[in-house]
């Protein structure tokens, strides 16, 4: 049997030219990728890829909330539902709702809920589904940066996006984005999420320990990265709606032209469905 | 939109939309004299007011929607009608314009039935009642049902109801766009297609310009040969 504690000990996070396992510096984000209306069935939708996460992000409503029990007649309900995939971790995850993601569901509903506009749709519930197919550490944060992008797809009314961003201690130096490894042989990993117009933190959460030093550097990468996720959130919503308006620009010429002039606007005809019309 | 010409930007939550001096509209909210944008849309400036044209959402009643709705349940003096809202809207019996006797509801309108009908008033809370008691209200036999996102039912009405007029004359359907999106078309099988396809032609362009030229020569090549438009 191999001694365990002798291993960490030879493990290093850090190589001696300051670069991560990864390449990254210790400020440096993974690639992200974020992308909107994904879904056609929910009323909105986004898709990201955070390093090695995959996160699909559903929202819909508001709605009718059900059970009726739970309406409350001052303010929508915002309900989130995180879940793993089984196949998204290297062992098979269990599926269904284990304390982790009970916990996590929680923490992200109550950071929706304090951006949506809740008082505007009494007795209804706003649902937010976030489905991590891949996971690779930070799925929190995706998951949350993907929902937010929902949400505004899907037309509820909100202060502000919420970007998420954790960062972490690893070989005792503060570090933006943990991976998968260093999540699992650092020391600290602490995921938040703000609200970037009013810096508002409406999520935060720490596993392991930081001084309070290293805490407030920690914070300080985070908002730091936050401001870059959240222009790669608004780019990915303008890059939805503009799709519309580059096909017509593209369009145009051809209709200018005396053969067939509307002949790409036939194709989404098959695109409804059986219940399309 | 059509005759501004350029096609506006899209304006994300949390954008500023405008600052002191303005006034927030729908869509917006204002946060130390300034105004931010709450909803995903396009930006809309009137008379100092500023606004925000959501691309999207569900739909919320407000007094006076002509709405189209389908009956899903029915008591002794009512009937529960879902009109593609988040909140069910009773129709009650006095509301409607026939004399029905208690218990006798089923008589009149049966669950699955389609009706026209207007928001007699929607309270603090969002409680709704109908009314069939204006005009137009009247049950709906025959046609069909589409759907389609609220937010872009004024482009399908268009000023004046040009839009909606100019689909019903090509096509010869008749019409009924209901402000929660739902639309009830009814014509022959062919020309009700092509009714149907010229409205998700406009949902889908809804930003863009000479829309109703698209929508001309959309229902000018699938209409069938050697019929014209008939008046409606």
């Amino acid at each position: 049997m191999e001694d365990i504690e002798h291993i960490e000990k030879e493990m290093k996070l850090i190589g001696a030219d300051g670069r991560r396992l990864d390449g990254r510096r210790f400020d440096e984000l993974r690639p992200i990728r974020i992308e909107a209306g994904v879904l056609r069935r929910a009323d909105g939708s986004a898709y990201i890829e955070w390093g090695g996460n995959k996160v699909l992000a559903a929202v819909y409503g508001p709605r009718e909330a059900h059970p009726r029990h739970l309406q409350d007649p001052a303010r929508a309900l915002v309900q989130c539902r995180y879940n793993m995939a089984p196949f998204s971790v290297s062992d098979r995850k269990r599926p269904g709702p284990d304390r982790r993601s009970v916990e996590i569901s929680k923490v992200i509903s109550e950071a929706f809920a304090s951006v949506v506009f809740v008082e505007q749709f009494p007795r209804t519930s706003v649902d937010i589904f976030i489905e991590v197919l891949q996971a690779d550490a930070g799925t929190r944060c995706a998951g949350l940066t993907a929902a937010s992008v929902a949400l505004a797809d899907a037309g509820v009314p909100m202060r502000d996006l919420v970007t998420s961003c954790a960062s972490g201690k690893i070989d005792g130096v503060v570090c933006l984005d943990l991976n998968k490894d260093e999540d699992n042989f650092g020391d600290a990993d602490c995921p938040m999420a703000i609200v970037p117009r009013t810096g508002d933190v409406v999520l935060l959460q720490m596993d392991g320990h930081l001084t309070y030093d290293e805490f407030q550097k920690a914070m300080g990468l985070s908002i730091d990265a936050t401001k870059r996720i959240y222009e790669q959130q608004r780019d990915a919503l303008r890059r939805r709606y503009s799709v519309t308006l580059e096909d017509i620009l593209k369009e145009s010429p051809p209709a200018a032209a005396p053969v067939e002039p509307d002949e790409p606007s036939s194709p989404p005809e098959e695109d409804f469905g059986p219940e399309g019309i | 939109m059509q005759s501004s010409g350029a096609l506006r930007p899209i304006v994300i939550p949390g954008e500023a939309v405008g600052g002191p001096g303005l006034k927030p509209g729908p869509g917006t909210y204002s946060e130390g004299g300034r105004v931010f944008a709450a909803q995903l849309g396009i930006r809309d400036e009137h008379e100092g007011l500023v606004s925000v044209i959501p691309l999207n959402g569900r739909y919320i009643p407000q007094r006076g929607d002509a709405v189209i709705g389908e009956v899903v349940d029915q008591g002794p003096s009512h009937w529960l009608v879902d009109i593609h809202s988040p909140y069910p809207a009773p129709l009650h019996a006095t509301e409607s314009p026939w004399r029905v006797e208690f218990g006798d509801t089923a008589r009149y309108l049966k669950v699955g039935d389609v009706i026209m009908c207007h928001v007699l008033s929607v309270d603090e809370i969002k409680r709704v009642q109908l009314t069939m008691q204006e005009r137009e209200a009247r049950r709906l036999n025959g046609g069909m049902v589409i759907e389609i996102s609220p937010t872009k039912v004024p482009r399908v009405i268009g000023k004046q109801g040009s839009m909606v007029s100019l689909i019903m004359d090509l096509t010869g359907c008749r019409i009924y766009v209901g402000q929660n999106g739902r639309i009830w078309l009814d014509g022959d099988d062919r020309s009700a297609a092509v009714a149907a396809l010229a409205i998700r032609l406009i949902e889908e362009r809804a930003q863009a310009v000479g829309l109703t030229e698209a929508v001309r020569e959309l229902i000018a090549r699938e209409q069938p040969r050697g019929r014209g438009p008939r008046p409606s």
